[in-house]
């Protein structure tokens, strides 16, 4: 394997699939890695991956560094999906936990190291006025008061206009499915909710399946691919932890074949089998990985034109081409005019 | 990145890279003597850039980003270069820091143990510090006293000192033979200019020292000195701390440890001289 590892992406790419290939670095390499690492938000994730290898003690500390703060994040995201149970216990009504606090919740590999920003939960569509009314009650505040966003989210977007504590500072983003009723796919949210998995105190997890297929739909049929490594990790270890069965059916079912092959595809390409020899990579999936890992030494974005194709790509993704237009129009000007 | 340099400061390794050359090179000028990032991997990256491609020629001004960024900051002239990477490397310290718990102090040290000076802008940190350095102490620094949280030891980061506005000549009429950086006029801040730290406090940067005294120094009143009580110091470092949310219960239990263990007294002083009477009244009834 003597693959030229280029300053970008695969950097850090190879160090998450083979840690024991860090050996060969200088410190030029050292640098550049731990800076994309950062930008990536994958510091802690591979700081976990490269504990106990030997390195350069200066590279040892600043990962040393990621995993105590990757520790204190989540003790904070753990700490805010109680305070959310808290305040919707009363309600009685399912409230599941999403991405990064439900992989920590769950202590599965994915969690390990994983950077957490703003909680995020699931709950049925039914009960999103109850939930959203207990949540301004314990002290969430809106965070944008533009009435054409605010009527925007809640008119077209899959999760409430995101909310954020008075005292914590974290935010909320209460979904209540995981694609934008704009986007021509509409997953199953109720049987999202029906197979979710309970934990201890009472808070869920998506099964297996919806979990892998929730990270595949938020990266392939929703976003512009924006941390897309850090995406793609998840999927990674989520299918080393579970494997794929059943999850292609499931898939299926939410519309949603095409995001989920692409995910595993491409998470195994980055990260379990960097040339590709078992993999049948299209000219398509060559373009999505040279965007996912657009990202230099010094930890900027780079390949501006193909980051602006996905950006536009995921604007019509999301919505019909008409409505797009006038979105955008009405973005542009500022203005707050009807939807 | 074109024009690129590399220092630490204290435990601090920072990359800085830059579209043009001129802060690189006035960097490197001001910290010629101090050493590369240990094992030649920095801690922290800066980057120097213009806001747009042509920005580089035309009007120049400098943007501030690196591995951790504030999404209001403001781009400066080329002329504030050095003001610029100076803000971006303290601004990776404030938001990156894990390892240290950091109180916005100035700090320096006599006989191994430091005196803590942390007071608000205008407070006179900077300026009391240089003095002190002026009169034999070694200067640890005038922005962050970095806590050890294992150990509770003070290590320096002996960065450019900032002085601003009217420090600018005390210090410079009091320290004849210092090396000062560029002036930076109306710059945000006000005017500035950067003194190097004498070669004793760079030589000594790798030396941590003990916490003996804390001071929260305000300049422009007569002369007085009050006791700071326990619960009234907690909230103060607290607030001047910019990492103790972030570094959870470590942070808590360096902070506390802080104000458990050694004194804190609070002093008014309307001049310089003032100030260093007192610091030398209470470092001498320790």
């Amino acid at each position: 394997m003597d693959r030229v590892v280029k300053t970008d992406g695969w950097l850090l790419a190879r160090a998450l699939c083979d840690p024991a290939s860090v050996a060969t670095l200088d410190a030029n390499g050292w640098t550049s890695l731990l800076t994309i690492a950062r930008a990536e938000q994958l510091i802690g994730s591979l700081a976990h991956r490269l504990e106990g290898l030997p390195m350069p003690e200066s590279a040892a500390r600043i990962l040393a560094d990621a995993r105590g703060s990757a520790a204190q994040g989540r003790v904070l995201a753990l700490w805010e999906a109680e305070m959310a149970r808290r305040a919707l216990a009363s309600l009685g009504c399912p409230v599941v936990l999403l991405k990064g606090t439900a992989f920590i919740a769950a202590g599965l590999a994915a969690g390990v190291g994983r950077s957490i920003g703003d909680l995020d939960i699931l709950v049925p569509t039914d009960r999103l006025d109850a939930v959203e009314r207990a949540l301004i009650a314990a002290n969430w505040e809106w965070v944008k008061p533009d009435p054409y966003d605010d009527a925007y989210y809640r008119r077209w977007m899959h999760e409430l206009p995101p909310l954020i504590h008075r005292d914590r500072d974290r935010m909320i983003d209460v979904h209540h499915t995981i694609l934008p009723l704009t986007a021509r796919i509409t997953p199953d949210a109720a049987a999202l909710i029906a197979d979710s998995v309970a934990l201890e105190n009472g808070l869920r997890i998506l099964s297996h399946p919806d979990m892998l297929i929730h990270a595949a739909a938020h990266l392939f049929a929703d976003g512009d691919l924006a941390g897309g490594m850090r995406n793609l990790w998840d999927v990674h270890r989520l299918v080393e932890e579970f494997g794929t069965e059943g999850v292609f059916d499931r898939a299926a079912h939410h519309g949603l074949s095409v995001a989920m092959h692409r995910a595993v595809r491409l998470a195994a390409a980055l990260y379990a089998d960097p040339d590709g020899v078992q993999l049948r990579l299209s000219r398509l999936d060559r373009l999505y990985l040279h965007r996912l890992t657009a990202r230099d030494g010094w930890g900027r974005a780079v390949r501006p034109l193909l980051r602006q194709a996905f950006y536009m790509r995921s604007h019509l993704l999301r919505m019909p081409p008409l409505m797009l237009a006038r979105h955008l129009w009405t973005k542009w000007r500022g203005g707050h005019h009807a939807i | 990145m074109k024009h690129t340099h590399q220092l630490r400061i204290g435990p601090v390794g920072f990359r800085i890279g830059s579209d043009w050359a001129a802060p690189i090179a006035q960097l490197k000028t001001l910290y010629r003597d101090y050493p590369s990032p240990h094992g030649d991997i920095a801690d922290f990256n800066v980057r120097l850039f213009a806001t747009r491609p042509w920005r580089r020629l035309v009007r120049p001004s400098v943007m501030i980003g690196g591995d951790y960024i504030l999404p209001e900051a403001a781009p400066l002239p080329l002329a504030q270069g050095l003001l610029a990477a100076e803000m971006a490397m303290n601004l990776q310290m404030a938001l990156g820091q894990r390892r240290y718990l950091l109180i916005h102090a100035s700090v320096v040290e006599r006989d191994g143990r430091a005196l803590i000076m942390t007071g608000e802008s205008g407070a006179g940190k900077s300026t009391l510090a240089a003095m002190l350095a002026a009169r034999g102490w070694r200067l640890m620094g005038d922005e962050f006293a970095l806590v050890d949280p294992t150990t509770g030891l003070i290590h320096a980061f002996p960065r450019l000192v900032s002085l601003k506005n009217k420090a600018i000549h005390v210090v410079s009429a009091a320290m004849p033979k210092g090396r000062f950086g560029p002036l930076l006029a109306a710059t945000p801040k006000g005017d500035i200019q950067h003194l190097v730290p004498d070669a004793r406090a760079i030589a000594a940067m790798d030396q941590p020292a003990m916490p003996a005294l804390l001071l929260f120094p305000n300049f422009g009143f007569a002369p007085a000195i009050r006791d700071v009580g326990a619960g009234e110091v907690f909230v103060r470092l607290t607030q001047a701390s910019t990492n103790y949310v972030a570094m959870g219960e470590r942070g808590f239990t360096a902070l506390t440890r802080l104000v458990r263990e050694i004194p804190a007294k609070a002093i008014d002083y309307p001049d310089t001289g003032a100030a260093m009477t007192a610091v030398e009244q209470l470092w001498t009834g320790l």
